[in-house]
């Protein structure tokens, strides 16, 4: 993972990035908010959408609407077909062994929620521990609880140093037979930080236990390949990664997937159903219950095209080289302390300034055009780590800049000046 | 003898009128009223006298129950802060009736809505409830001594 630490960052931009380019693609960002030019920094809650992405939404809509897996007519034909398209470019995209473990859910939340109830139900019994860490997203906390305490089991919780990093002797000690289940962020939303993923797997298959993987931030900025990291489990969404709202996926290794009991019921889940006895189908069709959002998955295989296309170590290069402008040139404002300096980082800064409050920092740069995310990133327990209500949340995206970083540098230290006078 | 409601709505709008709907100044000025507002002190500060409902912490106290209502306020943000002051400005000094009566054209004569978004708009709305709730519980102790 060398290639993923801050040291190394390009001097120059990279020179097979066309970020103009990019740009053009994005028709959102052409616009003006309040008056200003838009400045979008918050990436982490959603990126914006290529136009190759809005136009397959059309397309499928226009063209080849249809409900899919069941007809027999052209249309059904050309849905369905799409539909599993998108099915091998994850496969591919995560490094899969088989189309067959890529299951679509609504996204991150919906797939941890479909691994703690298919999983964990089964598998997690009384006296049983679950692990996650201190800098988890609600949704890998609040199904984990709910888990624990239907079935009698403990939920221990990894500590974070200071500077975000999970601390990894802690997580030895809370490891035992018991352990059932470790869910850990991949990359910290509200931080940034990339956890050693790969120990933190090995160590838990060391004791027996599976690993769920939130890959909701890691998607869209890190190399996947999930039988080299051989999670267990792999949660991501769509919309975090320049595809549409309402769709994600979860990998699952087969032998565990096909273990599982159906997470819900319903249309294609399903193999025979008699009024005696239901036989399931075959993954992954017995964890996609109902018609599923087909237009969405459809247009998502665009948004995959073009992380491919453009390369992640292309977009991960460039990113690393604005976090690091961002982190320097934010540091010069007095007062303005950054949470989160782990070594490796994805391009995420939270920061909190003395005496002005983040809502406040939030709003006043939303005049001017700048769009960041204040507040507890729903990460409350983290917040509470480092003795804070919340934090101001730049996070940037391969279409951002460095103008785009001064302009926001600029209007804060504005803000600062204004406030404290 | 104190403004009435709507002479200090008049004047808040024609206030607001001259910035001409610029959002950075707006927020500006909103923070200079906050900052006019005087000190509350730490004992007030309670969990109480929080507004629930706002993502920041503002506290509203009525601090005198005679015929006319006086309040303190305070929040951890400064727009809040701003925002707060002026219903301060508008409902001190004023009668319970009239508080209850009122009716705060002023919100969307200065087009707040579109410069504080939905969240504070909440969060303003539960301060105004509050207040009313205050001059309502004074009412009803002012009727029940006659």
């Amino acid at each position: 993972m060398s290639d993923l630490s801050p040291q190394h960052t390009h001097t120059a931009m990279d020179p097979t990035l066309d970020v103009e380019a990019i740009r053009q693609q994005f028709p959102i960002l052409h616009q003006e908010v309040n008056g200003k030019p838009l400045v979008y920094f918050d990436n982490a809650a959603t990126t914006q959408k290529p136009q190759r992405v809005i136009d397959a939404l059309t397309h499928y809509y226009q063209s080849d609407n249809a409900n899919i897996h069941r007809g027999i007519h052209t249309l059904a034909e050309r849905a369905t077909s799409a539909f599993e398209e998108t099915r091998k470019s994850l496969q591919s995209f995560l490094g899969a062994a088989e189309a067959e473990e890529v299951i679509f859910t609504k996204g991150t939340t919906d797939s941890i929620n479909l691994v703690a109830h298919a999983y964990g139900r089964s598998f997690v019994n009384e006296g049983d521990e679950v692990i996650i860490s201190a800098m988890e997203h609600h949704s890998n906390i609040v199904p984990w609880q709910i888990l624990c305490e239907e079935k009698g089991a403990t939920l221990k919780v990894i500590p974070v140093n200071e500077q975000g990093e999970i601390e990894v002797e802690e997580y030895r000690k809370l490891l035992s037979e018991k352990t059932r289940i470790v869910s850990v962020v991949y990359a910290s939303n509200s931080l940034g930080t990339i956890n050693p993923v790969e120990q933190i797997i090995e160590l838990a298959h060391e004791k027996g236990a599976v690993v769920v993987l939130d890959g909701a931030q890691a998607s869209a900025h890190l190399e996947v390949d999930v039988q080299k990291l051989n999670c267990d489990f792999y949660a991501l969404s769509a919309h975090k990664m320049y595809g549409p709202t309402g769709v994600g996926a979860l990998y699952g290794k087969r032998r565990l997937l096909e273990k599982m009991t159906p997470y819900q019921a319903g249309g294609e889940m399903i193999s025979n159903v008699t009024f005696e006895k239901t036989t399931y189908n075959d993954i992954p069709y017995k964890f996609e219950a109902g018609t599923p959002n087909i237009a969405d998955v459809v247009a998502f295989k665009q948004a995959i095209d073009f992380v491919q296309e453009v390369g992640k170590n292309h977009i991960h290069a460039y990113e690393q080289e604005l976090l690091t402008y961002a982190h320097q040139e934010l540091e010069k404002i007095e007062g303005l302390t950054i949470i989160g300096k782990a070594a490796n980082k994805v391009s995420v800064v939270s920061f909190v300034i003395d005496d002005i409050f983040h809502f406040d920092l939030g709003q006043m740069l939303d005049a001017r055009g700048v769009a960041i995310r204040t507040g507890h990133h729903c990460t409350q327990p983290l917040m509470d780590r480092y003795g804070i209500e919340g934090t101001a949340r730049a996070s940037f995206s391969v279409y951002n800049t460095k103008e785009e970083i001064d302009n926001m540098v600029e209007g804060i230290a504005k803000i600062v000046k204004m406030m404290r006078k | 003898m104190a403004d009435t409601i709507n002479e200090i709505q008049d004047e808040i709008i024609d206030e607001f009128a001259l910035l001409d709907g610029d959002q950075e100044m707006t927020n500006f000025y909103i923070m200079e009223l906050g900052q006019k507002l005087p000190e509350l002190e730490e004992e007030y500060k309670t969990e109480d006298n929080i507004i629930k409902g706002c993502q920041s912490k503002v506290w509203v106290v009525p601090v005198a129950d005679g015929e006319r209502l006086q309040f303190k306020a305070d929040s951890n943000s400064a727009i809040t802060k701003g925002l707060v002051s002026l219903l301060v400005r508008i409902f001190n000094d004023q009668k319970a009736q009239n508080i209850l009566d009122a009716d705060l054209y002023f919100i969307d004569k200065i087009g707040m809505n579109r410069f504080i978004g939905t969240q504070r708009s909440n969060g303003f709305a539960a301060m105004i409830k509050q207040i009313k709730l205050f001059a309502l519980v004074q009412k009803d102790r002012i009727e029940a001594t006659k």
